[in-house]
């Protein structure tokens, strides 16, 4: 069973389309939106869903008004500026000290240092998990609340939940849904993935962020494939970037057109493949051969011109 | 004055919108900070080609502990919420990567094995960038939490009448530490299903975070009516929609500020600049 997992570094650049397409394309894989503080991929795959979970990321400390003694012991402590000498009275003070329970980060400090044990500390329900069904197979997908931390524990959870669902069913692959950036949703999106698919775009705004997320995938050791969106916005751009790669040992998985029928597509609730033969959509579907190729057992796809460094 | 331009959505234009303004600001004679709080993926600088002048590691507290002197009571065990630090009868494992930096472990540590340490995240850049002063964080690559950089960045804003900070894309820990303490958010968005679901989410975390704010709608022909629609039911003010011209993507392409290569455009940014701190003040 093979884990696809397309990441960008910079946003915009078009892994959701890309995703949806290749969902159509794939039509026996897994799904799984793992950009659960902004997912998108449900708006063109119309889910069902089956099954819904709560999510616990952490814990929340929440100071009982009534037992505090505004001693001051949990403000002197908090390292992340969540307390907040601004609570009511108890009768006993005048000021109570309280949590901002956005700013908390929940080391619980305040709660074992507290004299008055007037800290309660539990976990919170700070976001939910879906399995949906939908026209080209399940879909995993989450939703992260609002200012919640912990995003990469519910992107793991989701991988987690995609990979038992894909073993269940027999399914050969997992294709995942990957957020912009390097930090921790990503790295936990990509850790033991068996193929990274870098999607950019020919800017130097995308250049200089594919150069990151290289250095990430090679820093995990998953191999990489490249493939600039909107090439021809900056054809001269987007030589370059494949050469990059190239010297890089990312093997290229081809380029797509800019095509204003993507977003119509997305307008109809539909993968570009879907709602169109030809434009972007060949190219797309050139880019998915190549990808399912290089996810074939006895492909080698990992990259010749660079040595990781434990070589 | 402090203005955040956040998203939700990657790719709409926050960093776009963030040069120019400052761009034009600097231009019309305000004294501007730009900070790229983006520090996963900072992009500002290709715009507004800094001429850098500092350039600093930046750390964060992790525990250094010395097992001669550990006791094997467990307790920095017990108080990592985070399994960064791990006690088994003497011996303690700790995990960097995992630390929050709460200090909950060696404030713990009766014998004075743990104790604080630092670890490099990132680094610091500054310097001025034609009138504006510019500051970017960049994390370390397979480093998984930016809040603290991002805390650093704000940390190292030299004073000036506006400063403007470009955040990173989504809605969760980064960005609540990049707009944490603005006068004002921008959200800036563009007029497409993913545009608008993904703005649906940033305009609830800015409520929650009781920030005042306002909408840019950019490539404002490329799509739909929904998001003015939204906007509009809502009741929450469209600063500015800007076209979708492919010349000016390819200048964007090739590192140009649209207010540089197109007088249109820097009218456009003149004129959100002007009702931006007018919403501001008011």
């Amino acid at each position: 069973m093979k884990e696809l997992v397309v990441i960008s570094g910079k946003g915009g650049t078009g892994k959701t389309s890309i995703v949806a397409s290749f969902a159509a394309l794939a039509e026996t894989a897994v799904l799984a939106d793992c950009d659960v503080d902004a997912a998108d991929l449900h708006l063109v795959l119309d889910p069902k869903i089956v099954r819904r979970e709560d999510f616990s990321g952490g814990k929340r400390a929440r100071i009982r008004t009534d037992d505090c003694a505004a001693c001051g012991k949990c403000l002197e402590l908090c390292r992340f500026g969540a307390i907040h000498f601004d609570g009511t009275g108890n009768g006993v003070v005048a000021k109570t000290y309280r949590v901002d329970p956005i700013a908390c980060e929940g080391c619980g400090v305040c709660a074992w240092f507290c004299p008055a044990k007037a800290v309660e500390f539990g976990p919170v329900i700070n976001g939910e998990w879906f399995l949906s069904e939908t026209r080209h197979g399940p879909l995993v997908h989450a939703k992260l609340g609002i200012a919640a931390e912990s995003s990469g524990k519910l992107v793991s959870t989701v991988r987690a939940a995609a990979r038992k669902l894909a073993e269940q069913q027999g399914r050969e692959l997992v294709i995942i849904d990957g957020s912009p950036g390097i930090g921790c949703p990503v790295i936990a999106s990509i850790t033991g993935a068996s193929l990274v698919l870098i999607v950019t775009e020919p800017t130097l705004s995308g250049q200089h962020d594919l150069e990151r997320v290289i250095d990430l995938a090679r820093h995990f050791e998953i191999p990489a494939m490249l493939c600039v969106n909107k090439w021809d916005l900056n054809p001269q751009i987007a030589d370059e970037i494949e050469s990059l790669a190239r010297k890089r040992g990312i093997q290229v998985a081809g380029r797509v057109r800019y095509d204003c029928g993507v977003t119509r597509a997305q307008i109809h609730q539909k993968s570009v493949v879907e709602y169109q033969p030809d434009g972007c959509a060949e190219d797309v579907r050139e880019v998915w051969h190549r990808v399912r190729r290089a996810l074939e057992p006895n492909t080698s796809s990992k990259p010749t011109g660079e040595r990781t460094a434990s070589t | 004055m402090r203005i955040s331009i956040a998203s939700g959505k990657g790719g709409t234009g926050k960093t776009t919108v963030a040069t120019n303004l400052a761009f034009v600001a600097a231009q019309a004679g305000l004294s501007v900070t730009y900070l790229d709080c983006d520090v996963e993926e900072p992009n500002g600088a290709i715009f507004l080609k800094p001429q850098i002048q500092e350039d600093r590691a930046v750390c964060t507290a992790v525990p250094k502990v010395d097992l001669d002197k550990c006791t094997g009571c467990g307790k920095c065990g017990q108080i990592c919420q985070y399994s960064a630090i791990v006690s088994m009868n003497k011996m303690v494992l700790t995990f960097p990567e995992l630390c929050h930096g709460c200090a909950g472990c060696w404030l713990v540590c009766l014998a004075g094995a743990t104790r604080e340490s630092q670890r490099e995240i990132g680094r610091l850049q500054a310097g001025p960038a034609g009138g504006v002063q510019f500051v970017q964080g960049l994390l370390n690559i397979g480093q998984a939490m930016s809040p603290p950089l991002i805390r650093a960045v704000k940390a190292a804003a030299p004073q000036a009448e506006l400063t403007i900070v470009d955040c990173p894309p989504g809605t969760s820990c980064p960005v609540i530490e990049a707009i944490r303490g603005s006068d004002y958010v921008l959200l800036v968005t563009e007029p497409t299903p993913f545009g608008l679901n993904d703005l649906r989410l940033a305009v609830e975390t800015v409520r929650q975070l009781k920030l005042p704010f306002g909408v840019v709608i950019n490539r404002a022909d490329m799509g739909d009516d929904q998001t003015r629609r939204f906007c509009g039911r809502a009741g929450i003010s469209v600063l500015a929609e800007i076209p979708d011209v492919r010349a000016v993507a390819e200048a964007y392409s090739r590192g140009l500020l649209a207010a540089q290569a197109s007088s249109a455009y820097r009218s456009m940014f003149e004129h959100l600049l002007k009702t931006l701190t007018g919403q501001v003040l008011r």
